[in-house]
């Protein structure tokens, strides 16, 4: 299968999630019905539902998903690391910080996302300040330095769920495994991940060449510490992107530049998109089961990618194995 | 086409080499001579302008090396490091192909000259059957061949491999070498390479530069660096010459003396 071929088979699956997404749920609506009603977004219940209640859900979603699996690919390039996954820097702990502190003293939304943000951006000049301090990008230093930080944000994460009255924890909890059920407006999110896939499309070259170490890279004409700054910016941007819509979200990050790499997609100018279109197809799934599987009761959706992204991880961890011992 | 000047270079604080002055002409091949940790690599990454100078400057066709775009540097010099840092998921044609990279035109995709080159050299490293095998499945020696044909891939001015003969065979060591001598001789190429083995650098070097490792250092042709009492004092090891078919081998004395296995 080409490359193109892959690409486009990717975004009709996406397409396809998108529908099932708004498919299922307590009423459930036949896929024709709703490709009727977003084409003639009319009056009526069925329209309310797909328009006012799914829709919203599945953008975030979508969104949430495409980010993460951006900034992994971002930061696994960046890193040179297999392992390197959106949060490695602790950028989105900062921003879920700032979140939970807006939450812990009752600040509205607005000024929870604008307290996250705040947090993000500390967090990535500090670890931003740190790896370039040696003026290189060792990748172990900057991941020591990320894991550092990240336990250090944690340990304030706790502080801050202890300090929290009981009625605040489940929401806290929920939103810091990753929980789209209180995702705003996301249609700012599909933007911002669309613009920074735009932006980051004429750098894929430049990653291919940067997985040859960063010596290399320069004799062949890389400005790598450049082309390093403007992928750490991207990266974090979309990770806090999606922290500020559906909290912290695992293993989507990590796993779906992998599974786009185990189908024979490694050269990064179509890993790029293809890792989008997939890692927002499969949160879209992912979330349609987490708020359908018991309804009504609703699962963290962070939860369920947790659930599939450990097996999957550990298979792949062992295929990494095989690889070195050959 | 390299031009060195009063080139100074440390390594952890310690001075490595002092006042380096040596032109490098196109079409010459250099040999790097000089026992572990002596500043081989290191001056030839400031040679490749991937280390600015602790003194002094490097200068390529007259220009500083710092003041040039790397792409335009990367058209003209080409570097084989000791060992890549990196981890490259895509095939074996995928890697290669990355050497057109300062000379692609267009960030996406690759000209059929760009292929046409790359495949040519993967033939000649003798890679036809690896190409579409992932580049880390590859066993030493044919990762070492595939990054030599990304070198010839960049088709650079000016060659600078460091221990380019480590991990192949026989048969791909000459094969190596007698493609760098081609370059030189046909195409007016620079060959500068850091080597240990001193029959294959008396064979395939003109020029030799010895380098101490405490901040002295040596440049000179064969008759005059090539010698047994230099050789022997630069490796701080008693070397033996002999006259063989025509060509002059250094043989490493034993170590006199009981030595632990006796």
């Amino acid at each position: 299968m080409s490359h193109r071929t892959a690409l486009l088979v990717l975004a009709l699956a996406a397409a396809a999630a998108v529908l099932v997404g708004l498919a299922a749920g307590s009423v459930p609506i036949a896929p024709g019905r709703i490709l009727s009603v977003l084409v003639h977004p009319g009056e009526g219940a069925v329209a309310d539902i797909v328009w006012k209640l799914r829709l919203p859900r599945v953008v975030a979603a979508f969104s949430c998903g495409a980010l993460l699996a951006y900034a992994g690919v971002l930061m696994q390039a960046l890193l040179r690391n297999p392992l390197a996954d959106p949060y490695v820097f602790g950028i989105s702990g900062g921003a879920a910080l700032g979140v939970m502190a807006g939450m812990l003293v009752g600040a509205g939304a607005a000024a929870q996302t604008a307290l996250g943000l705040g947090g993000a951006v500390a967090v990535a000049l500090l670890v931003l300040a740190m790896g370039l301090r040696s003026g290189d990008w060792n990748p172990y230093r900057l991941l020591l330095t990320g894991v550092v930080v990240a336990a250090g944000l944690n340990a304030l994460l706790s502080l801050i769920l202890v300090l929290a009255p009981q009625a605040a924890v489940k929401g806290m909890l929920y939103w810091l495994m990753g929980d789209l059920g209180y995702a705003g407006d996301a249609w700012p999110a599909l933007l911002v991940a669309a613009l920074l896939v735009a932006v980051a499309m004429p750098l894929t070259p430049a990653m291919n060449v940067l997985a040859l170490g960063r010596l290399k890279a320069q004799s062949l004409g890389i400005a790598a510490g450049r082309v390093g700054v403007a992928l750490f910016a991207m990266a974090a941007a979309a990770a806090v992107t999606s922290v500020l819509v559906g909290g912290t979200i695992g293993f989507v990050g990590l796993i779906v530049p992998h599974l786009v790499r185990l189908a024979g997609i490694a050269d990064h100018r179509w890993l790029l998109p293809s890792s989008a279109l997939a890692g927002g197809g499969l949160l879209t799934l992912a979330d349609t089961v987490a708020r359908s599987a018991l309804a009504p009761l609703q699962l963290p959706v962070g939860v369920l990618t947790a659930l599939i992204g450990v097996p999957a991880l550990l298979l792949l961890l062992g295929r990494k194995q095989d690889h070195a011992a050959r | 086409m390299l031009r060195a000047e009063a080139l100074g270079l440390g390594y952890a604080g310690r001075m490595l080499i002092e006042g380096l002055s040596v032109d490098l002409r196109a079409g010459e091949v250099w040999g790097v001579l000089g026992r572990n940790g002596s500043g081989k690599s290191t001056l030839l990454h400031a040679l490749a302008g991937l280390r600015p100078p602790d003194a002094g400057a490097v200068s390529l066709d007259g220009e500083p090396l710092g003041t040039l775009p790397r792409r335009r540097l990367a058209r003209r010099v080409g570097v084989l490091l000791q060992q890549d840092s990196g981890e490259f998921w895509g095939s074996t044609r995928d890697y290669v192909l990355l050497g057109r990279y300062p000379h692609a035109r267009s960030p996406f995709g690759w000209s059929a000259e760009d292929e046409r080159i790359a495949d040519g050299e993967l033939g000649l490293h003798h890679l036809d059957g690896l190409a579409h095998r992932a580049f880390v499945s590859l066993s030493g020696g044919e990762r070492q061949r595939a990054r030599a044909a990304a070198l010839f891939t960049q088709r650079p001015a000016a060659y600078l491999l460091d221990e380019p003969l480590q991990n192949l065979d026989l048969p791909h060591q000459v094969a190596m070498l007698e493609r760098l001598a081609l370059e030189a001789r046909e195409r007016g190429a620079l060959v500068l390479m850091v080597l240990h083995d001193l029959l294959f650098a008396a064979r395939y070097c003109s020029r030799f530069l010895l380098l101490s490792g405490e901040g002295r250092w040596h440049a000179g042709g064969a008759a005059d660096a090539f010698s047994a009492a230099r050789l022997g004092e630069l490796y701080g090891f008693a070397l033996t010459p002999v006259d063989a078919g025509g060509e002059r081998l250094f043989l490493p004395q034993r170590p006199s003396g009981p030595g632990p296995h006796v």
